[in-house]
């Protein structure tokens, strides 16, 4: 909602001194959102004044039509002689009063105005058009004044070229401020000033011969009044204060009739339509639309009805979408000059609407036929019922006064019984809710002044004004209250709260996580959830993968990524690319956050009722309704994962770096990890490890290099590798608390062993049954060496341990460590067929 | 060696008279002294010190003597022996000495060499800043709670009282979630707000209730250097008997000043959210301007727009509707609720010009804010 200062002032009395800023800052402590405050004609300076044209010469020869005027300025050139002017445009005629800006003047721009030599004449200022002067963008041409003002007079007064106008972005629950008289309202408040309320008009009664209405939804419009005005002079346009006024609204001016119902709408916050009474057929009818039906708006789209829509007819059917828009059948025709007879002919007669239409079935309308008007923007936030006759008259008024009108004695007011909404409130509730004492004097006055009544004692009865729909609920009340004291005044206090638990396990070991994925050199990214199949086939996906089974949004931002993610790698593999392609090339990312993963049925959720608590059965079925959205960790790696530099040769990421990542989650989680071989794209089916936690067989993830065709696919450098972990899954099995060892002083026995197995054999196995041989003196093993080679024969490979050996409570003999030795060695030639080397 | 005899006088034995005692000793140490590296004055300590050396020699012979005669020589050769194994011991200090200073300087290195094998990482910083928030209010005595990012309609909006056709409800740019059979009728949506943790939290739990949720939540925003589709609020509840508007003011400047500091004033402004009754925005003073740039175009600033006021979030005193929709008696229970823009308090406490960098996900971006903000 735009507002001009100098039209404001028509209702609130503002001090003079009173800037728009001023004013802004106050009603944002009120609780407008006054979002600017523009400075209309700041760097204006005139002189800028009525001129005549007295004379025009058409200069030919030059690449576009030039004309050479002289215009009488009255004496505001000093001189009193015309002024000589070149002028590009053509919308003017001698004799016609236009607008003149003179050297030494600035328009806005800032355009300082000289006289200069032009197309071979002096041209000493300019005539000017509405955007030259900063007063809309909707037309080029030269402003053509009514004829009566004097050559000379000032036009930046004239034309209200300086002014201040507030922006005000209005919440929902503040319908009444999408108007003048609203906003005026707040003013008066913030100021402690009274208002001079437009809708406070003579009206006359309803009488029983206006324009025949019948509302047959009483629902959907509980309020209809009718007003009509004949004679109306086509050619009388809108005057300068009326045009401007709606500029300033950025309001088109389109012909005075329309003008005026879009001024009083503005002011008074009542929508109003006018129809062109000559083109109406017979009684108006407001009832629901039948099946089939379609109206054409006067934006020229044909629409189809719902049954849902709410409509104003006559006997040759729809002739409006109530509250939204009208219909072009009964439009008020534009003024147009007849060719023979030169007359202007348009609408002569029109019948004034100022209807209250059902909130909900007007926000639904204008959804459904995606048409948002400010008519509908009214009536969804809410209009004041008892406006319409005043904002009818209002219109009646300006067609009589402006446009020649003669309004007809008729009045129609249909009104469906309104109850009166009174709220009972505590006195002392806004006192409870701010946590300090107003006290009932201050909270009535308070309510008074936002157009409440208020009676009782220490209970308040309590009659909201009818422009305040949203005020429902004691603690609407009380706001009001609050708001209008300051919140600035409410006094801070702590709340004493209970001693906490602190961060549940859970939590702690998401933190645990990232620390220690920051600390072994990974550094974090945040990427969108959003995917769609291109994703999925860069992965190498199979069709009937079900990781291909997704949540799907209904208006994604990019119809191309359609879906949620149900794995992490496709928005870290981007983040990935990013990197490279800024220079980043050696990288180790990772990424936690939540997946999306679907049943292949999924029940849709209930809408439960909120006057009480759902019931246990609806909140399950709730949240069975949800997809499963466990959060995840993945890593990916690429170029040197430990540089190269002064001190050597670096290592390039490695497939086993990924697996590494998983280890350290696992760690960080208190989770050991078993590690085994596997497949699962998109991993390389050479290098993928499938991780299980630690004496289970719950798959938690995977971690490996990536396949060579999804490197391919998705153009990332060779030999990238990724890990991705369920840690959901990790934490499955709660807290480990881990218990002391017992740390023996007694010396180590180390022993090594290296054995031949065959290449395929993992070397998880040759160790697990290494332990199980060696027995408890064993106290850790450790693979130090990998050989494959002629001396161990093809399809073989060696594999080294040190094994160490110790005791709790003795040191152990060289025989005893020994044989410990020997049925490590046997255990694993038994389980995997390993040979001793060397012997 | 000589053999015992008594007749024997030993004074005659050449070798133990005192003057080639002295001798002895006085060549030994002279030796030792002139010894310039370990390797000299080793030998020069098999010559002076070893089997075949003078007082090596001197001394077989005492066994000869007489009994009487053989305590002087003893002393005579102990004393001497005495202060050569002295002027070796000395010698041998200080050349070890020389040579560890010469080695320590032929060993030194450039320290000054860049050292940075183990690569470095870090966290994002709203994760971190989550994590600073959380723990303040943990401190406070809150718990954390947590909810789905795609979330019931229900408790999304209906349990907030934003009714099915409440104008607020297309405020709010939602993604729809469709159903499995593709309509939009799913009864599902991107959650807009972490508030449905609230609805949540209050259904697991009667008062009193503290809780606060960091969470992503998602808009039909375009990314641009202010917006982003997907961003994070932290989002608070406090339902309890008597808690007061004055008690969501203490605790939102407790926020402010334990994670921004104390100069930059609040503002509190009365808005609408349906959620809340009363309800207010918070904006904080530009940290840049401090306001300078209100209606001042020859210092305007570009991170208020000058404005003036950086909007911090939305906040209130829980509307009674959504109480009772949460099972919550609002007869004997009050509350507050506030949800902040964590990207925005990122780049106010971290000068951060330009959203898409929290999203791009480069690592130059990442990198200096370490472990912890």
């Amino acid at each position: 909602m735009r507002v001009p200062l100098s039209w404001l002032r028509e209702y609130v009395d503002l001090p003079a001194g009173v800037t728009g800023r001023e004013l802004a800052a106050k009603l944002i402590r009120a609780g407008l959102e006054v979002e600017t405050v523009e400075q209309l004609g700041a760097d204006l300076k005139g002189p800028l004044v009525v001129g005549e044209v007295l004379s025009i010469e058409e200069l030919t020869g030059f690449k576009k039509p030039i004309r050479h005027c002289f215009v009488n300025v009255g004496d505001a050139n000093g001189t009193g002689e015309p002024q000589e002017i070149v002028c590009g445009a053509r919308n003017f005629a001698v004799g016609d009063k236009v607008v003149v800006v003179l050297p030494g003047a600035v328009l806005p721009g800032p355009f300082p105005i000289a006289a200069r030599q032009t197309y071979g004449h002096t041209s000493a200022g300019m005539i000017c058009s509405a955007r030259e002067l900063g007063m809309g963008d909707d037309h080029d041409g030269i402003i053509v004044l009514p004829s009566h003002y004097e050559p000379g007079t000032d036009a930046i007064e004239l034309l209200e070229l300086v002014d201040e106008v507030l922006d005000i972005a209005v919440t929902p629950d503040r319908g009444y401020c999408l108007s003048m008289r609203g906003v005026a309202r707040e003013a008066a408040a913030a100021y402690g000033l009274p208002l001079a309320d437009p809708a406070l008009l003579d009206v006359p009664p309803a009488n029983s011969y206006g324009y025949l209405v019948k509302v047959a939804d009483p629902a959907g419009c509980d309020r209809f009044v009718a007003r009509t005005v004949v004679g109306i002079d086509p050619a009388a346009q809108s005057p300068i204060w009326l045009q401007r006024r709606l500029q300033k609204m950025h309001v088109r001016p389109i012909s005075l009739t329309v003008d005026i119902t879009n001024y009083v709408m503005l002011e008074v916050g009542q929508p109003l339509h006018a129809y062109d009474k000559s083109r109406v057929d017979g009684p108006i009818q407001v009832r629901r639309a039948e099946a089939g039906e379609v109206l054409t708006t006067l934006d020229g789209q044909k629409r189809e009805l719902s049954a849902e829509d709410l409509l104003i007819c006559d006997n040759s059917g729809p002739i409006g979408l109530a509250g939204v828009m009208g219909g072009a059948s009964t439009e008020i025709l534009d003024p147009v000059v007849d060719q023979e007879t030169g007359a202007v002919v348009g609408s002569t007669e029109v019948i004034i609407e100022a209807a209250h239409f059902d909130p909900v079935a007007i926000a639904r309308a204008a959804k459904r036929h995606k048409l948002p008007s400010e008519a509908s923007k009214r009536f969804e936030r809410g209009v004041d019922p008892e406006a319409s006759r005043a904002a009818a008259q209002r219109a009646v008024d300006l067609l009589v006064l402006i446009a020649g009108g003669t309004a007809e004695a008729g009045v129609t007011d249909i009104a469906a019984p309104h109850p009166v909404r009174t709220i009972t409130i505590a006195a002392d509730l806004p006192d409870r809710i701010a946590g300090l004492e107003y006290g009932r004097e201050t909270v009535a006055r308070r309510l008074q002044e936002v157009g409440c009544s208020v009676a009782g004692g220490d209970l308040l009865e309590v009659t909201p004004p009818t422009w305040r729909p949203d005020l429902t609920d004691p603690n609407d009340l009380a706001e009001e209250v609050i708001r209008l004291e300051g919140y600035d005044n409410v006094p801070a206090r702590m709340p004493t709260v209970p001693p906490g638990q602190g961060l549940t396990p859970v939590q702690r070991m998401h933190r645990r996580v990232g620390v220690a994925l920051a600390g072994a050199g990974y550094v974090e990214v945040h990427n969108y959830p959003f995917l769609g199949e291109a994703a999925f086939d860069g992965l190498g996906l199979a069709a009937d993968d079900v990781r291909r089974r997704t949540v799907k949004l209904v208006n994604p931002l990019n119809d191309e990524e359609p879906a949620l993610r149900t794995t992490l790698l496709p928005g870290l593999l981007a983040a990935v690319r990013r990197n490279i392609g800024r220079g980043n090339t050696d990288l180790a990312l990772f990424e936690t956050g939540l997946v999306f993963l679907p049943e292949a049925e999924q029940p849709v959720a209930p809408r439960p009722a909120v006057d009480r608590r759902p019931s246990d059965e609806e909140i399950a079925a709730l949240n069975a309704a949800l997809p499963h959205q466990p959060r995840r960790v993945a890593v990916a790696l690429t170029g040197e994962r430990l540089p190269s530099g002064w001190w050597g040769k670096g290592a390039p990421a490695s497939w086993a770096d990924a697996v590494e990542a998983a280890r350290t989650v696992a760690r960080a989680a208190g989770v050991e990890l078993t590690v085994r071989q596997g497949q699962y794209l998109p991993w390389h089916p050479g290098r993928c490890a499938e991780l299980l936690v630690a004496g289970t067989d719950r798959v938690v993830g995977h971690a490996g290099e990536l396949h060579p065709r999804v490197v391919k696919a998705l153009h990332l450098p060779e030999r990238t590798v990724v890990a991705e972990i369920d840690l959901d899954l990790l934490t499955a099995d709660g807290e480990l608390q881990a218990q002391g060892p017992t740390v023996s002083s007694y010396p180590v026995a180390t022993q090594d062993v290296a054995l031949i197995v065959d290449a395929a054999v993992p070397a998880a196995e040759v160790e697990a049954a290494l332990r199980e041989g060696a027995g408890e003196l064993l106290e850790a093993i450790r693979l130090f060496d990998v050989f494959t080679g002629e001396q161990v024969g093809e399809g073989k490979k060696s594999l080294a341990y040190a094994l160490r050996f110790r005791a709790t409570d003795r040191t152990l003999t060289a025989d005893e460590a020994s044989a410990a030795r020997e049925a490590a060695v046997a255990a694993a030639l038994a389980s995997t067929g390993a040979v001793l080397r060397g012997a | 060696m000589s053999a015992p005899n008594k007749s024997y006088d030993p004074v005659e034995v050449e070798a133990l008279k005192p003057e080639e005692v002295e001798r002895a000793r006085d060549e030994a140490v002279a030796a030792f002294a002139a010894a310039t590296s370990l390797d000299e004055l080793k030998q020069a300590k098999v010559a002076h010190t070893g089997d075949r050396s003078a007082l090596s020699l001197a001394n077989r012979e005492i066994g000869a003597l007489p009994p009487h005669a053989k305590a002087a020589a003893g002393k005579l050769i102990g004393q001497a022996r005495g202060a050569v194994n002295q002027a070796l011991a000395k010698r041998q200090t200080e050349l070890e000495a020389e040579r560890d200073a010469r080695v320590l300087v032929e060993e030194a290195v450039d320290v000054t060499l860049p050292y940075d094998r183990a690569p470095r990482g870090a966290r994002h910083p709203l994760t971190t800043l989550a994590e600073r928030i959380e723990d303040t209010f943990v401190a406070m005595g809150y718990s954390i709670a947590s909810g789905p990012e795609v979330e019931a309609e229900w408790l999304n909006f209906d349990a907030l009282n934003l009714g099915p056709d409440h104008p607020a409800r297309s405020m709010q740019d939602t993604f729809f979630v469709a159903a499995a059979d593709g309509s939009p009728d799913s009864g599902l949506v991107m959650r807009t707000q972490t508030s449905p943790v609230q609805i949540r939290s209050m259904l697991e739990k009667q008062p009193p209730l503290y809780a606060v949720s960091v969470g992503r939540v998602y808009r039909t925003d375009e990314l641009d250097a202010t917006h982003t589709p997907v961003f994070r609020q932290v989002e608070g509840i406090a339902v309890d008997e008597g808690i007061t508007f004055g008690d969501l003011k203490g605790t939102i400047e407790l926020l402010v000043s334990k994670l921004i500091g104390d100069e930059l004033e609040l503002r509190w402004r009365p808005s609408y959210f349906p959620f809340t009754e009363p309800s207010a925005e918070v904006d904080l003073q530009c940290f840049v301007c401090r306001g300078a740039s209100v209606g001042n175009p020859d210092a305007p600033c570009r991170t208020c727009s000058s404005e003036g006021w950086i909007e911090l979030g939305g906040c209130g005193v829980v509307n009674p509707r959504v109480l009772v929709a949460s099972g919550v008696d609002p007869e004997r229970y009050s509350g507050f609720a506030f949800g902040l823009g964590l990207e925005r308090i990122l780049m106010n406490r971290h000068n951060v010009a330009d959203m898409r960098d929290m999203v791009e996900g480069d690592v130059r971006f990442t990198l200096p804010f370490g472990m912890e903000i």
